[in-house]
């Protein structure tokens, strides 16, 4: 394994372990290989980004390490534990920011502790509404605000409830190029200073090169794992960093790789 | 930066109408045409056509010299309402006992039955097709039988109401139920929703605008099948009054119940009118 006891960068230890996940849907048309004997440890408080083809099982993955559904074979645990049901240490940040619609912003948030029938963190849940710049927009509905405000309310519902790992679904696939770099950042932050676990599912190479500690890059159906990138780059890393020749090359590293594996799919004659 | 961001929000409402004014769902905004509220300028407007309509018929028909047992003007008919409401008011609240109780038991069960009935799909679709015979059958057409059976009290009609307008509530109901989102079920399980929560805070909610099309409906249809079901048979209730009075050609009388039957219909329709603002507004 990549982990181990001493690796001093990320703290090593494995915090959500996932071994030979693999996972195979019955449909009426017939069975979907959508993950076979995928391992691997998202260490704590690392910064884990997934990317692969669409179609690949990412979000299957996902929905697994959430408890959301059961795998055909394989083990996934937390701490140790292992999940066979949402854990209440462990969030998902889904694409759409996936509000209520018919509730408005603070209902939205306080949703987690309704479920759990726990009195809503008022302190808690003000400092993070501060934090991502939606103080008084408590008593706005979902559709009144734009993408990028509605995922930070997610984000803000998710981490109201203090999880120890975030999971995110794509969470900023849907918004424009400069909500993008914004939500990037604000992530970043956020990471840095409550030193969550989070498994950030992606199609983007700069955004995974960008907010990753270690991206695990998976091959199309049945999903595999192809490779795993270690990305070095100092933190905070700025939103400028992508321009620089550096990062540039690891873009086209990852791309020429990920191209290769797909083989004769590719018709790189095309290219130059 | 808050700043630059609450500039960033899109204006909703920009009429001075106090913020909350958002307009109903499709399905309630194509039941009543005009859906959201007025300005002060329409109500007046609307107002003011009432005034003519009913200005207009006064003076036509007084200066046509058209019959009361033909058309009665609007100011027989107002005066008929006043003086005969001593007589009028027990069959008015018969009607509406019976409207509510036979629509408080058909919606209950219907609703039910549709949140029940939705979670098993082979069920439901074994299920459909009787209770569509149930909409499109008209259950007038069964009091005469259900008279045979339970009499002339209200047992009749209150059933006849309940067959009437729960299988419109169920079948409403049952499409809202029919919209899962599966990403907002996940979330509610990701945050440890167990059955009862994933319904109630999820699934209702999601319903909830069909559910109260249904609810209209429903009680639109339950109204017309309890003054239907009081023509029939027994002696109370508005629609009797209105067989008594047109028997006697007591045609002010007659219309002044017709009147009264359009003001609870128009109450009905108000009343789910604000419900649906209140409860479905999100769906615009
Ligand atoms: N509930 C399901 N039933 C049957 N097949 C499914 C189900 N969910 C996903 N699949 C199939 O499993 C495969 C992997 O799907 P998944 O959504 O995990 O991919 P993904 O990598 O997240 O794709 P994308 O990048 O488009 O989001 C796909 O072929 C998909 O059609
Ligand atoms: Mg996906």
């Amino acid at each position: 394994m990549q982990a181990t006891a001493t690796d001093s960068k990320t703290g090593g230890r494995s915090k959500l372990s996932v071994s030979g996940a693999t996972k195979i849907y019955q449909t009426k048309t017939g069975t979907v290989h959508a993950l076979e004997d995928v391992s691997v440890d998202v260490r704590e408080g690392e910064f884990l980004c997934i990317i692969g083809p669409s179609g690949c099982g990412k979000t299957t993955l996902l929905w697994s390490m959430a408890g959301l559904h059961p795998l055909t074979r394989g083990r996934i645990a937390i701490d140790g534990d292992p999940i066979t049901k949402p854990h209440p240490q462990i969030a998902m940040i889904f694409q759409d920011a996936n509000l209520l619609p018919w509730r408005n912003l603070e209902k939205n948030i306080e949703l987690p502790f309704e479920l759990k029938g726990t009195k809503p963190d008022r302190e808690r849940i003000d400092r993070l509404l501060d934090r991502v710049g939606l103080v008084g927009f408590g008593n706005k509905h979902p559709r009144e605000l734009s993408g990028g405000m509605q995922q930070r309310a997610s984000i803000v519902r998710s981490l109201a409830v203090d999880p120890s790992v975030l999971l995110m679904d794509e969470p900023f696939g849907a918004l424009d190029a400069f909500t993008r770099d914004e939500m990037n950042l604000l992530i970043q932050e956020i990471w840095m200073e409550t030193g969550k676990t989070i498994a950030f599912v992606t199609h983007s190479i700069p955004e995974a090169i960008f907010l990753a500690d270690r991206i695990v890059v998976m091959s199309a159906r049945p999903g595999r794992i192809a490779s795993i990138y270690e990305v070095d780059i100092p933190r905070p890393r700025p939103v400028s960093i992508q321009t620089e020749p550096d990062f540039i090359a690891r873009v086209m590293e990852i791309k020429t790789r990920i191209d290769s594996q797909r083989g004769q799919e590719f018709d790189h004659s095309a290219v130059a | 930066m808050n700043k630059a961001l609450e500039e960033s929000i899109p204006t909703f409402n920009k009429k001075d109408t106090g913020g909350d004014d958002v307009s109903l769902s499709g399905g309630l905004a194509a039941l009543g045409s005009a859906g959201g509220a007025r300005t002060r300028l329409e109500i007046a407007v609307i107002i003011l056509v009432a005034v003519i309509i009913i200005g207009g018929a006064e003076l036509i028909l007084t200066v046509m010299e058209v019959p009361q047992y033909i058309l009665p003007t609007p100011s027989q008919i107002a005066t008929a309402l006043v003086t005969e409401w001593p007589f009028i008011w027990p069959h008015l609240l018969v009607t509406l006992f019976e409207l509510f109780v036979g629509f408080a038991i058909g919606a209950s069960i219907g609703f039910i039955l549709a949140a029940v009935i939705t979670q098993f799909p082979f069920v439901e679709k074994v299920v459909t097709p009787y209770i569509l015979l149930l909409v499109t059958t008209p259950m007038l057409a069964l009091v005469p039988l259900l008279i045979l059976r339970f009499g002339f009290g209200s047992e009749p009609r209150i059933i006849a109401v309940a067959l009437a307008s729960g299988p419109m509530v169920m079948i409403n109901s049952a499409t809202g139920f029919r919209r899962t989102d599966l990403a907002k079920i996940a979330l509610a399980r990701s945050f440890g929703a167990n059955t009862l929560q994933i319904f109630t805070k999820i699934r209702i909610p999601m319903a909830m605008p069909m559910i109260i099309v249904g609810l209209m409906v429903g009680s639109i249809f339950g109204l017309l099948t309890t003054v239907g079901a009081e023509m029939v048979g027994g002696a109370e209730g508005l629609g009797n009054r209105l067989t008594y009075y047109s028997s006697l050609i007591r045609m002010p009388q007659f219309f002044a119940i017709i009147l009264l039957l359009a003001a609870i219909g128009i109450s009905i329709y108000v009343f789910f009118f604000w419900f649906g603002k209140k409860w479905a507004s999100w769906e615009a």
